[in-house]
């Protein structure tokens, strides 16, 4: 009987339990029962990753130093509409010892390195060390392009042409003489930034590449002269334009510089005075914007940043707090129904 | 040269005058044959050819009308005009990201609209390529049926159909009469008979057809179809003879030649022209409320998307009032930006504004939602408790955009016979006496083979009785007008019916006295024939009884009940009544009468169609008498009608009562089940038939959508007849409403159980008067409005004698009245199709009648019963499944696209996007895309077998209620609150500060992806924690989506990608996941993201538990077993009181499950009947408790008029 039943009928639908939609399943409910427990843990958890990321931050240490110069008593004022070559320099004072490694940043205010127009102009085939593009850059580098007698820019676009050129020296007063702190300009770009992202042209010399092409305008060297010191930090992979042709995401921004690794300082900077000096080139005064230095030490989670550790310790205090008025709310009303 | 200038003449006339005056009658040349010369100017008309066309496109017109029809849809036109804009203009975008898949989804949406179009032009062609035979020259020649012209002479053979609306010129019986079912038309399958016209009914071979010279004049065609109006011309020699033609001169298209060799026909209506074709509306798209729903939040975000737009252009040109900010000396313009018009540049502006956060209407969506119904229509089609075994069918889907709206239907209008029932009558009882005879066991319908004799009667009653019950069975074999359809033996007649075999069968337009006469076949007596005035019937002792039929008092609706009036054979005159219970009790003079009475109530309850046989002996004086009457009455030509009734009610009376017949046209498998979980569900239910009101009434209390206790509201043309329409409306408005004002509103013990419930019964005629826009009377206008105020608190209501049109202009009325309710409509027969396609969702039922509703609905199912689970489950998922999936879409974008608007606060609202060109257009694609469309397939928030028990959670979704608008702002708020904690959170993150241990920097795209990481798991989470089925199905998916997204993201940034002219996103991914302090920002934020959501629905559900929450917590209790034991009436907010319980307990006695019962229900009149010995009866006296109300219609039980 039953075979002829499914002989009779080839319409009949495939009864499987996902046909059917009987497949077994898991049906969690959200109720209070599993959310109060769970915010316990998750509250106290959070606070405590909260309190130990509040005190990592604590213990980083910060100098700012703002030599933007547009106070007529500060020692940069000087700096700030001079056409000429600038140099200032600020004094300073570490009142115990800076742990190191100390990071050394710049820090611009009010410059918009995420304008949509300013970041596409680049060329990331001419960055990429390709030759073509070398003798036509990519349109998206306008007005970047060319320069006013048609021949090409290399590195073109606004990007590159506004790379920051103020240069700073460290120096620890000892005994009433300056002693330079040596700056380590190494790894301060992204490993991969430096070795895949950017290349030189393979062309040695590296000068014979850029025959044809112009410098940027606002350069006061061309690309290949970077760092005649060292080919491997000269041309595209110059760690200083590496940094700055990372985009910053907000108009408020730090770029590392420098780090102290060497020499005496390798422990960190000793307590003592400091001096600063400043080749001040890159103007920012038409923007409103502002130039610091940043001396910093990192933790284990980076730099400082309390909002981390207070944002965590606020989530996790709403947590335990909801648990408990859930607790309340979920008590009152669980027995209410019980009657 | 003639035809060509009349042609002409014709076609200028047609085109140049325009519609208007188009030809109000037409005249039709029969046979082609110019009238003779001098008797009218002859002019040819055009008419079109006997092709039905369903289809939409042509093969030409396919793409511009498909492209035309898709883009006049506001999203597709949308995506279109994004798509656009971002190839004219310099975007933040690539056009790819928005070409591609609106692309997707046009040519996705064409082929499947061409492939349905495909589907019709066979079925079409089917139809149209159909033989038929014509007589052309004198001889029968074959065509196809879309070559048939107006003017041929059609012949049709015994059940076939007729190929398009003919006149009827002759039949094979000599009076030129033949019966015809118009079963596919209005749902009656009775038979019908139609005449011919007395000139022409003799020309009965080719040969003389060929010979008729004629003409008929007649109006052009109207969709009515009980209504016709025309002449034919007959030219017999000089003058030529003119008759009139009726409807009952109109053979319908679609109608079935019955019980008739062959007739002979005129072609007058063609085509689409025919009365079949005018009733079919134009298969218009339905939309969704879920679809309008989502539009208006279409639109609510085209705002948001615009406002966006302007707020951030007017606000970049207020911050770039300051040149060093609009051209620092580190970016300047090229010389043609500078020159550009600042109009323009404005306009640009905002139009790179608008593709930026485009996304947030997102194209997917639609897809999506293309997908989600496409595939979810599966499982209505693999339903396997959808299938039907007898028929071997499985529910069909033809429209799968319409699931969701399953889920929320409140008014359901079905159709009655072949959906509520099964068009079946069947004989149950007969009662004479107060004794009950039940023929044979009756199993499935169908009479247990073998069981010889009477089954039930004690054979030794006294003689007296014996007496009474031959005369019982008697009467009931004369008094009818059933006719013998004979089928050609050799043995004759009388063998085929005494054999009982189906050699031969009855014929009626009343199927219920095919029933009776059934039945008494099977109690003994067989009614053989009418031969020359002389009934014939076949006793209990195999010999053959004559009786001269003298009189038929023919049946009408005011007396409901017919007579006969016939002389034995021993010269003994009768006369034999039979009828509704309310017109023969008054007139009865003697008879047990308490006890029949007593029976007729009890199977009223019962749902069966009661009649009530009397007779009375006249002597020949009195036999004089009533000649003498009748004979005055017919001769009178004025008021006849009048005299006959007053002559007819003079003759019946005096009556002797001799018992009672029960009839039941079966309904269908749980009819009654399905209609009681449809009401507890909160939907209201319309039968809407061509059925007469009796038999429909009946139909409705067997189906429990009367109840005992509902009163009764009757608009129908017998009570508008003595009141005027306008006294009647007010007075049931006043009576509806007077209860409704006294009643304490509870809204949420919707039950009716608790108050009286009100039933309508209206019919065709009274609603068209109803619904007729008014012409003198300034009051009449409100007719509508009042009679929809009436139908609003009636839980039922049953429209009788309805026209197909008609239904669906009820179904408009419903649609379109105040509250815009969503409508159902189910029916088996082509009758049904325009209400099928009025409603907003239509069903059809795989019935006897064809496959027109099949065709022409939404969706098809084998059986009225599976409409429960189409719309107690499968519409219930499918709504809650929908919303989920349109809110979280529009969530989801909200959280995708409000961090960008954020961020051009930051950027000098230089439109830079926040998120990688790959994740723009992934996020919507892939990372968040199968989740949800996985959700939205498989979620059950409740079990199958709770939604199936417990109509009532039906409620908790009604009216669209998880899309209202407070839902869409919370979703909105929530999204925007998780847009406002991801983006700021990342910001303060990054503020100033480096994140890796060996203090480099993260530049823009990090803060992008760090964002758009959180958002992916957060938004993702939000769907886990909405999720409460989890199959290994979801699992994968929702875990695999989010792994796709960090295989994806470590892959996308792993590798310089050549194709790319930009590597910006080159170990974005990786070295932001180096970094510790990401991590611990990911995990927090999407904690905070989440937590609001967590506490909101945890509150939610302690303080203010919806009835679906309550039963997922207490399914959880039992452990999935909740199905199974529980009383889920305990678990309702309101702890309603026994009342329902009770309600339902009374309700659930399918009286098919009785039969076994009846087969001991022998009859116990020796005995003093005890009735309360028997269950059935217990049950009918616990019913009775019930109050009945005192101004209920009265006799409110079935009631049937042969």
């Amino acid at each position: 009987m039953v075979k002829e039943e499914q002989e009779e009928s080839p319409n009949r639908p495939d009864n499987t339990a996902f046909t059917q939609q009987r497949l077994p399943a898991w049906q969690p409910i959200l109720s209070a029962s599993i959310v109060i427990p769970m915010f316990v843990l998750i509250g106290a958890a959070f606070i405590g990753v909260g309190v130990a990321l509040f005190i990592a931050s604590r213990d980083i240490q910060l100098q700012e130093l703002d030599y933007t110069g547009d106070d007529s008593a500060h020692p940069c004022y000087k700096c700030r509409s001079s056409t000429e070559k600038c140099t200032c320099s600020m004094t300073f004072s570490i009142p115990n010892l800076f742990k190191g490694p100390v990071f050394f940043y710049y820090g611009l205010t009010n410059y918009f390195q995420n304008q949509r127009k300013y970041g596409a102009s680049k060329d990331d085939n001419q960055l990429y060390g390709d030759l073509d593009y070398f003798k036509d850059p990519s349109s998206s580098c306008d007005p970047y392009t060319r320069d006013s007698r048609n021949i090409p820019i290399v590195p073109c676009g606004a990007l590159a042409n506004s790379m920051f050129n103020d240069t700073f020296s460290l120096s620890h007063v000892v005994n009433g003489t300056q002693k330079i702190v040596p700056l380590n300009g190494k790894g301060i770009a992204w490993w991969t930034d430096y070795n895949v992202k950017f290349r030189n042209p393979s062309v040695t010399p590296l000068i014979n590449a850029f025959n044809g092409t112009k410098k940027p305008t606002n350069w006061p060297k061309p690309i290949y002269e970077l760092d005649t010191t060292d080919v491997y930090n000269n041309g595209f992979i110059n760690q200083d334009f590496l940094v700055w042709m990372r985009r910053a995401a907000l108009p408020d921004f730090r770029k590392l510089y420098r780090r102290i690794t060497h020499d005496d300082y390798v422990n960190g900077l000793p307590a003592g005075n400091y001096t600063l000096t400043i080749e001040y080139n890159y103007p920012v005064y038409s923007f409103n914007g502002r130039k610091k230095v940043v001396l910093s030490n990192v933790s284990w989670m980076g730099g400082k940043n309390d909002f981390l550790g207070i944002a965590y310790i606020v989530v996790g205090s709403m947590c335990v707090v909801m648990s408990i008025v859930m607790l309340i709310v979920y008590a009152k009303f669980k027995f209410a129904e019980d009657d | 040269m003639g035809m060509d200038f009349s042609t002409l003449r014709t076609l200028i006339s047609r085109y140049c005058a325009g519609e208007e005056n188009c030809v109000d009658t037409r005249t039709v040349y029969i046979g082609h044959k110019e009238p003779p010369p001098g008797a009218e100017a002859f002019i040819q008309q055009r008419f079109p050819d006997n092709r039905i066309i369903s289809s939409k496109y042509t093969f030409w017109n396919f793409i511009p009308k498909n492209m035309f029809e898709q883009f006049r849809r506001v999203a597709n036109f949308y995506f279109l005009i994004i798509f656009l804009v971002q190839l004219i203009i310099d975007t933040p975008t690539s056009p790819v990201t928005s070409g591609l898949p609106l692309f997707f989804v046009i040519i996705v949406t064409a082929i499947k609209q061409g492939y349905e179009d495909w589907l019709r032009h066979k079925a079409d062609k089917a139809v149209n390529q159909c033989l038929v035979q014509v007589v052309q020259h004198g001889k029968l020649s074959r065509k196809h049926s879309r070559k048939l012209t107006v003017g041929d002479v059609v012949y049709v053979k015994e059940d076939e159909s007729f190929p398009c609306d003919l006149i009827l010129l002759s039949s094979s019986r000599d009076d030129g009469t033949c019966y015809v079912t118009t079963a596919s038309l209005d749902g009656e399958s009775s038979h019908k008979t139609y005449h011919a016209v007395q000139d022409t009914k003799a020309y009965k071979t080719e040969e003389e057809v060929n010979c008729i010279h004629a003409t008929i004049d007649c109006e052009q065609p109207q969709p009515d179809l009980y209504k016709f109006r025309g002449n034919i011309n007959i030219y017999m020699g000089n003058e030529p003879v003119s008759r009139s033609l009726a409807s009952q001169n109109l053979l319908l298209r679609g109608a079935t030649l019955k019980n008739t060799e062959y007739i002979y026909g005129v072609a007058i209506y063609t085509g689409m022209e025919t009365k079949m074709a005018l009733n079919y509306q134009s298969k218009s798209q339905k939309r969704s409320a879920v679809e309008k729903s989502m539009n208006a939040y279409l639109v609510v975000y085209l705002c948001i998307l615009i406002s966006k737009a302007v707020i951030n252009t007017a606000l970049k040109y207020v911050w770039q009032a300051d040149p060093n900010r609009d051209e620092p000396w580190y970016n300047e313009k090229t010389e043609s930006e500078r020159q550009r018009h600042v109009l323009i540049r404005v306009f640009t502006d905002f139009l790179a504004f608008m593709v930026l956060f485009n996304y947030i209407i997102p194209v997917s969506m639609y897809v999506t939602v293309e997908m989600q119904k496409f595939l979810g229509s599966y499982f209505i089609m693999w339903d396997d408790e959808m299938f039907d075994k007898e028929l071997g069918e499985r529910a069909v889907v033809n429209t799968s955009d319409l699931n969701e709206e399953l889920g929320q239907v409140e008014y359901v209008f079905t159709d009655k016979t072949g959906t509520l029932t099964e068009n079946n009558m069947e004989f149950i009882e007969c009662c004479v006496d107060g004794n009950v005879y039940v023929p044979h066991i009756i199993c499935n319908g169908q009479v247990m083979p073998g069981a010889a004799g009477i089954d039930m009667i004690d054979t030794s009653p006294g003689p007296e009785a014996r007496e009474r019950e031959e005369l019982f069975f008697r009467a009931l074999c004369l008094c009818h007008t059933v006719q013998v359809k004979e089928e050609e033996t050799v043995d004759g007649i009388k063998h085929g019916i005494h054999q009982g075999k189906s050699s031969s069968f009855y014929i009626s337009s009343s199927p219920d006295e095919v029933a009776l006469v059934e039945g008494m076949k099977r109690l003994g007596f067989t009614y053989l024939r009418l031969k020359e005035g002389q009934m014939e019937i076949l006793n209990r002792e195999d010999e053959i009884e004559r009786f001269e039929l003298l009189e038929v008092l023919t049946f009408d609706s005011v007396r409901r009940r017919m007579s006969v009036i016939v002389r034995s054979s021993t010269g003994e005159l009768y006369l034999f009544c039979k009828g509704a219970d309310s017109s023969i009790f008054p007139r009865v003079v003697s008879g047990k009468v308490e006890q029949i009475k007593a029976r007729v109530e009890r199977n009223a309850v019962e749902g069966l169609r009661t009649l009530c046989v009397a007779y009375r002996r006249l002597s020949p004086e009195q036999y004089e008498q009533v000649c003498h009457l009748l004979t005055r009455a017919k001769l009178e030509f004025q008021d006849q009608d009048k005299l006959v009734a007053e002559a007819y009610d003079l003759i019946e009376r005096d009556l002797i009562l001799l018992g009672a017949t029960a009839v039941e046209d079966r309904l269908q498998e749980k009819a009654a089940d399905t209609i009681e979980s449809l009401h507890k569900a909160g939907m209201k239910v319309w039968v809407l038939t061509g059925d007469k009101m009796e038999t429909a009434a009946a139909t409705c209390y067997a189906s429990k959508l009367f109840r005992r206790s509902t009163q009764i509201l009757e608009l129908t043309t017998k009570r508008t007849e003595e009141q005027s329409l306008h006294d009647v409306l007010f007075e049931l408005s006043r009576t509806v409403l007077r209860h409704y004002g006294s009643m304490t509103r509870d809204a949420s013990s919707g039950l009716s159980s608790e108050y009286i419930d009100y039933g309508l019964i209206i019919d065709g005629a009274t609603l068209s008067a109803v619904m007729r826009p008014s012409q003198e009377d300034s009051n009449s206008g409100n007719y509508k409005e009042i009679f929809l105020e009436i139908c609003r608190n009636c839980s039922a209501v049953l429209c009788c004698r309805m026209a197909p049109l008609q239904k669906a202009q009820i179904v408009k009325m419903i649609k379109s009245s105040k509250e815009h309710p969503i409508t159902l409509a189910v029916g088996d027969g082509a009758n049904d199709v325009s209400m099928i396609l009025e409603a907003h969702v239509g069903i059809g039922i795989m019935g006897k009648e064809g496959r027109q509703a099949v065709r022409n609905s939404d969706y098809a199912i084998p059986k009225f019963k599976h409409l429960k689970k189409m719309l107690l489950v499968h519409g219930h998922y499918y709504y809650i499944r929908i919303s989920e999936l349109v809110q979280y879409f529009f969530y989801k974008n909200v959280c995708f696209i409000f961090p960008q608007f954020l961020y051009q606060f930051f950027c000098g609202f230089s439109q830079q996007p926040l998120y990688d060109t790959a994740y723009l257009t992934l996020y919507n694609i892939s990372f968040t895309s199968l989740p949800i469309l996985l959700y939205s397939l498989m979620e059950q928030h409740i079990n199958i077998d709770i939604l199936k028990k417990e109509p009532t959670l039906y409620r908790d979704i009604a009216k669209n209620s998880l899309l209202t608008w407070p839902i869409f702002i919370y979703w909105t708020v929530l999204g925007v609150y998780d847009a406002i904690v991801m983006f700021f959170g990342v910001y303060f993150l990054f503020n100033n500060t480096t994140f890796t241990s060996n203090g480099q920097m993260f530049g823009n795209w990090t803060f992008g992806t760090l964002v758009f990481t959180v958002l992916v798991f957060t938004v993702t989470f939000k769907l886990v924690l909405d999720t409460h089925y989890w199959t290994w199905i979801n699992h994968f998916v929702i875990w695999g989506s989010l792994v796709f997204f960090v295989v994806f993201s470590l892959l996308w940034g792993g590798i310089i990608w050549p194709f790319l002219n930009y590597q910006r996103m080159y170990y974005v991914f990786m070295q932001m996941l180096s970094s510790g302090p990401a991590w611990l920002s990911i995990i927090l934020l999407i904690t905070a993201s989440l937590l609001p959501d967590v506490v909101k629905k945890v509150f939610w559900r302690a303080l203010w538990p919806t009835n679906t929450e309550r039963i997922q917590s207490a399914d959880k209790l039992y452990k999935g077993q909740l199905s199974e034991f529980t009383p889920l009436a305990a678990l309702h907010p309101p702890p309603r009181t026994g009342d329902h319980q009770r309600g339902s307990g009374t309700q659930r006695n399918p009286r098919r499950s009785e039969t076994p019962n009846k087969k001991i229900m022998f009859t116990r009149w020796q005995r003093a009947p005890d009735y309360r010995t028997f269950t059935p009866l217990l049950r009918f006296t616990d019913g009775s408790r019930h109050p009945r109300p005192g101004n209920a219609y009265n006799g409110a039980g079935p009631e049937t008029s042969v």
